[in-house]
């Protein structure tokens, strides 16, 4: 029990974090908003997910993925393709070309379903693929990059290249993967629709409860040898290195971590939303994910959760009312957190809030501990 | 300023501003109003109240679709505040609430749900890209919401919950081809289209049509990958084929270097025959007319067409969003959009989603528009003429060719 | 290929040689600017495509000017308007460079957030300032249409125009920094910042004046462009992809990767799109670079990239 508390918890200091962030994202946010605002939250933190991988990959793994899209695309259009081939059952599509293909195939005059799509018939193939592909790819990224010790801008602008070649593929191969308008029109899981009310309540809370499971996950793993030896690895990588340890091997570990964390959000993103589109791989929403944990912090794994809800209602909430003043925001936003504060919000609460929140909490806790020592005379 | 005689016809078909009509039908508007209680034209909760109805707006103004829809947005904005100045709809004066799809269609569906839900909007003016809607389309559908949309697109779709005031392939593609090969006696085609839905499924009607029925060939069909700039293997090909006829459907900004490079590459107007899908007034603009002269597009609408009611609306167009502004045939279908919409309303006396849904499928919603009349069909597409423009120098199109009225047809058969 | 004259495909091939080298120059020009920055500097600016979209729309301003008041000029005011493309792009890198890049020069992937916020709020002043609808430059004859070599052979104008830039910027940029006393001191500021500050170079200014040639290569490159591709707020996000692949192709420290990545791109792509359609090819040219960079991440030409 002791291991558990110090090791997925992280703590006194990291059990509380999230037993406030969970107090907040099951209790707090269910009450406040309706079932609209609700689904979108739990769109947001389906991108949370890429964001607390990035903190991994980026903050403790030094290296910045841009192809993060690329992961959470893989996870999203797994899921998708199940929910697709349930939605064209025979009976649907009766008045296509070929009944029983879905729409998009049969509008490319694609006659039979391609082969790779088969085995999506199955929900548990489509999971396991969901998690296994984003690992198995992240794995051959990784491995070609850290082992050759690539690394730095340069391993940034190649996942971003890859992101960008992935997205035209998609594109492109219409037939199969529903091109540019991406797989739409998705309705039930093994029946169940999810469109109603209660089935986006049911998938917030499994989202919500996904995405707490990651980031003890992730707290487990920082605290782990292999965490300390990362943090080790992104101040004097040389000296790791000549420690006899195979650094290569830490990179690739973490940025695969990173990959499934962000293709779980994806699958996640899917159930919610009710579609996927390339627009999720490509080169801006995978800088976007970079900018959730940057505003989050980028060494903090709950941050990036609370980076990705403020840009994202910061975002919905200004488009509304002035959708050009967004972009100078949005582009403000990058810039200062850069330059202004670069370790985001957990950087703002450290130094401003945190000496005020402990001698709040401090304050409170010697009167209390006066009160029952019953007014000893004070020992200072 | 007169009352002209347009004003006289029935409510359903007026598209004037004139203050003087406006001031008229002002007073008339409230007992308007008092006639079609609040209680009678919303059952189901949408934001009417007794002195207003609320509409949403939605397109990207932002992002790399802003370049075509910001013509959409002006025409809705136009037609809405004629309307207003007409004294609204079932005495109510209608409200835009704006929202921006971003270029992105998660957005849009967000956008569009948040519409819907929070807003209860009575109807949404909305999208450009089929990728768009598409986005849109299960949360209209599930929310039982009215979504018109403006441009000329695909097919292959008909949803209860929306109005295509766009064309759709068939009426866009056959007339043109019939066109072509009759005037310049064309009978070897090359296609070529941007990779994705719209361009693929307008080639293939193409296609079918020029073999079966012109007895045409098709003698090369290409695709081109979206954003895609360089063209300079493509324009070889065609050299290579010597097509009577290049028919082409590329789109964004892969459609000017086409051009452009087309030009370079010697292929103009005077020496080569090419009809293109996809460039309007909007297009024109980027492209830059020397790179068009002589060169045709199939659309339904071009700002040059010469009657009385389309240099109105060009004229009042113009005096709202400046000189420089263009107006292409997504701009003129997008006008269209909240006409129909009061014609459908006025129609069922309400603003309920079924009853204006049941008001569009009487097959007796009609509209004095730009273009001509034009007439919602049951199947909630527009019954519209087919032009054919020659491209001059200034970025304006002479009409060249009328078809009759073209019914449209968005699943044909056999194709 | 029956049922086609041998003069024929002669013609086609020299057509299709010739576009191959033309979509070489266009790639070269574009990854230029960035080359150098990357190169020189170690910092991406993700703002590359903004620039060039600079240099595009002082393109369209000048011959806006130049029609309306001065139509006399009409013929020359390209040269002009590309000088000043440059001039514009490289005065707007100054001052950022000043204002905002040479304080993330230990945080490179800083840089990197940084300018694409910057791209943002460019793009939205783009749009403000000229409309969202794309616009179009009136361009002097002698870069339109095509340069009839026989009765069979036309060669883009605007092709020939974009490789002589191209040509002229590439020997310039390598003349400055193999030859001038400048270009000597930004290698040696490359090679050892430290030792170059101690004899006496200034390796801010030296900085600063790199960021902004770069700029104002990118202004140069999109003013070309004007006469092959479109120019509206976001034209820049159509070349950052192509940018970056020919970059990160190449190898990023030197000039010759870069040179070499664009043209076996270019040529890839160009005889792949002729044999297959534009999309298959442009699909096939990208699948060979990704399984080439699984299996050479450093790129073509790798010498400084270990960290």
């Amino acid at each position: 029990m002791n291991a558990f508390y110090n090791r997925w918890l992280g703590g006194k200091k990291g059990t509380i974090e999230l037993a406030i962030l969970a107090a907040f994202i099951f209790v707090v946010l269910p009450l406040g908003l309706d079932v609209f605002r609700l689904n979108m939250v739990g769109k947001y933190l389906t991108y949370a997910f890429a964001a607390v991988g990035l903190v991994m990959v980026w903050g403790y793994g030094g290296v910045l993925s841009l192809g993060q899209g690329v992961f959470f695309g893989i996870g999203g259009y797994c899921m998708a393709m199940f929910l697709k081939l349930e939605a064209s059952d025979p009976i649907s599509t009766a008045h296509q070309t070929t009944p029983g293909i879905p729409d998009f195939m049969d509008w490319n005059q694609v006659t039979h379903l391609p082969l790779f799509w088969e085995p999506f018939h199955s929900l548990t193939f489509a999971i396991v693929a969901a998690l296994v592909l984003p690992a198995a790819f992240a794995y051959l990224i990784g491995a070609a990059m850290f082992k050759r010790r690539v690394g730095g801008v340069y391993f940034s602008i190649i996942t971003q290249a890859i992101a960008a070649i992935l997205t035209i593929l998609v594109v492109g191969q219409q037939g199969m993967t529903g091109g540019i308008n991406g797989i739409t029109d998705l309705k039930t899981m093994h029946g169940w629709s999810i469109n109603t009310n209660s089935a986006k309540y049911v998938l917030y809370y499994v989202n919500a409860a996904l995405l707490l499971g990651s980031i003890m996950l992730c707290k487990y793993v920082l605290s782990s040898k292999l965490g300390r030896l990362l943090l080790a690895l992104r101040d004097k990588e040389d000296r790791v290195r000549f420690s006899g340890y195979d650094v290569a091997n830490f990179k690739i570990f973490t940025f695969c971590l990173g990959a499934v964390i962000s293709a779980i959000g994806g699958a996640m993103f899917t159930l919610q939303v009710g579609f996927m589109s390339p627009s999720f791989i490509g080169i801006v929403p995978s800088i976007e994910m970079v900018i959730f944990a940057a505003i989050g912090g980028r060494m903090s794994l709950v941050g990036a959760v609370y980076g990705t809800l403020l840009v994202n209602y910061g975002k919905s909430a200004f488009s509304e009312s002035f959708p050009s003043l967004w972009l100078f925001l949005m582009g403000a936003m990058f810039i200062g957190v850069v330059m202004v504060f670069p370790n985001g919000l957990a950087g703002l609460y450290e130094t401003y809030l945190k000496n005020w929140f402990e001698k709040l909490l401090s304050a409170r806790l010697s009167v209390r501990s006066n009160a029952i020592r019953g007014g000893l005379p004070n020992e200072q | 300023m007169s009352v002209n005689k347009t004003s006289l016809r029935p409510v359903v078909r007026k598209t004037i501003t004139h203050l003087a009509a406006g001031t008229l039908l002002l007073a008339a508007a409230s007992a308007f109003a008092d006639s079609f209680p609040t209680s009678k034209v919303d059952t189901t909760g949408l934001a009417v109240t007794d002195k207003e109805v609320i509409v949403g707006q939605l397109h990207s103004s932002t992002g790399t679709m802003a370049i075509s829809e910001t013509g959409a947005i002006e025409a809705e904005k136009l037609a809405i505040s004629q309307i207003n100045a007409m004294g609204g709809i079932l005495g109510r004066k209608i409200k835009i609430i704006q929202e921006d799809g971003a270029s992105d269609w998660p957005t849009f569906a967000e956008k569009a749900k948040k519409l819907l839900e929070e807003n209860h909007v009575a109807a949404i003016f909305g999208c450009w890209t089929s990728a768009s809607r598409k986005a849109v389309l299960p949360v209209l559908e599930r929310d039982n919401g009215l979504l018109y949309y403006p441009t000329f697109y695909e097919g292959l779709e008909q949803s209860k919950n929306v109005v295509y005031t766009g064309q759709e392939a068939t009426q866009q593609v056959f007339a043109g081809l019939d066109w072509v090969a009759k005037t310049k006696h064309a009978k070897t085609f090359y296609l070529i289209g941007s990779d994705y839905i719209w361009p693929r499924t307008t080639m293939k009607l193409a296609r079918e049509y020029i073999t079966r029925v012109l007895h045409g060939t098709v003698v090369g069909e290409e695709y081109a990958a979206l954003g895609s700039t360089d063209f300079g293997s493509t324009i070889n090909k065609i050299r290579l084929k010597h097509p009577d006829v290049i028919y082409a459907a590329v789109v964004g900004g892969s459609n000017v270097s086409w051009f452009k490079q087309l030009k370079a590459a010697g292929i103009n107007g005077q020496n080569h025959t090419l009809l293109t899908l996809s460039v309007t007034e909007d297009e024109a603009k980027g492209i830059g007319g020397p790179n068009l002269v002589g060169f045709y597009s199939a659309m339904k609408y071009f700002q040059s067409l010469n009657t009385p009611k389309n240099q109105e609306f060009v004229k009042q167009f113009k005096a709202m969003w400046g000189a420089g502004a263009p107006i292409g045939d997504v701009t003129q279908a997008a006008y269209e959009g909240p006409w129909i919409w009061k014609a459908a309303v006025e129609k069922a006396g309400s603003f309920d989603t079924d009853k204006v849904v049941k008001a569009e499928e009487s097959g007796t919603i009609t509209f004095d528009a730009p273009e001509g009349m034009v007439y919602l069909e049951p199947n909630h597409h527009l019954k519209t003429k087919l032009r054919i423009g020659e491209w001059r120098a200034d970025g304006q199109a002479d009409i060249v060719y009328t078809s009759p009225y073209i019914m449209p047809n968005p699943f044909p058969k056999g194709y | 290929m029956d049922g086609y004259s041998l003069s024929d495909l002669w013609s086609i091939l020299v057509m299709q040689g010739f576009s191959g080298l033309s979509l070489f120059s266009v790639l070269l020009l574009m990854a230029l600017g960035l080359a150098v920055i990357f190169g020189q500097m170690g910092v991406i600016n993700m703002a590359h495509g903004e620039f060039m979209t600079i240099g595009a729309y002082t393109i369209y301003f000048c011959s806006k000017i130049v029609e309306k008041h001065f139509p006399e000029i009409m013929p020359y005011y390209f040269i002009i308007a590309i000088i000043a493309a440059f001039a514009i792009a490289f005065l707007i890198g100054y001052l950022v460079e000043f204002l905002m890049i040479r304080h993330l020069y230990r945080r490179p992937l800083d840089t990197l957030l940084a300018t694409w916020g910057l791209s943002l709020i460019m793009q939205q002043i783009f749009r403000s300032l000229f409309g969202a609808r794309e616009v179009s430059a009136t361009l002097p004859n002698w870069l339109m249409g095509s340069w009839k070599a026989t009765p069979d052979i036309d060669i883009p104008l605007n092709g020939l125009f974009v490789m002589a830039v191209s040509i002229v910027v590439t020997a310039a940029v390598i003349g400055f920094l193999f030859k001038s006393s400048w270009g000597i001191k930004v290698r040696a500021t490359t090679q050892n910042r430290v030792m170059a500050g101690a004899v006496g170079i200034n390796t801010k200014k030296i900085d600063r004046l790199t960021f902004a040639t770069g700029c104002g290569i990118a202004g140069i490159a999109g003013a070309a462009f004007t006469t092959i591709a479109s120019t509206g707020p976001t034209s820049g996000s159509l070349y950052i992809v192509d940018t970056f692949l020919v970059v990160v192709f190449g190898g990023s420290a030197s000039l010759l990767g870069t040179v070499a990545s664009a043209f076996s791109i270019a040529q890839a792509q160009s005889i792949l799109t002729f044999f297959m359609t534009n999309a298959m090819g442009k699909v096939v040219t990208l699948l060979s670079i990704i399984v080439i960079l699984m299996m050479r991440p450093e790129g073509l030409f790798s010498s400084k990239v270990r960290k």
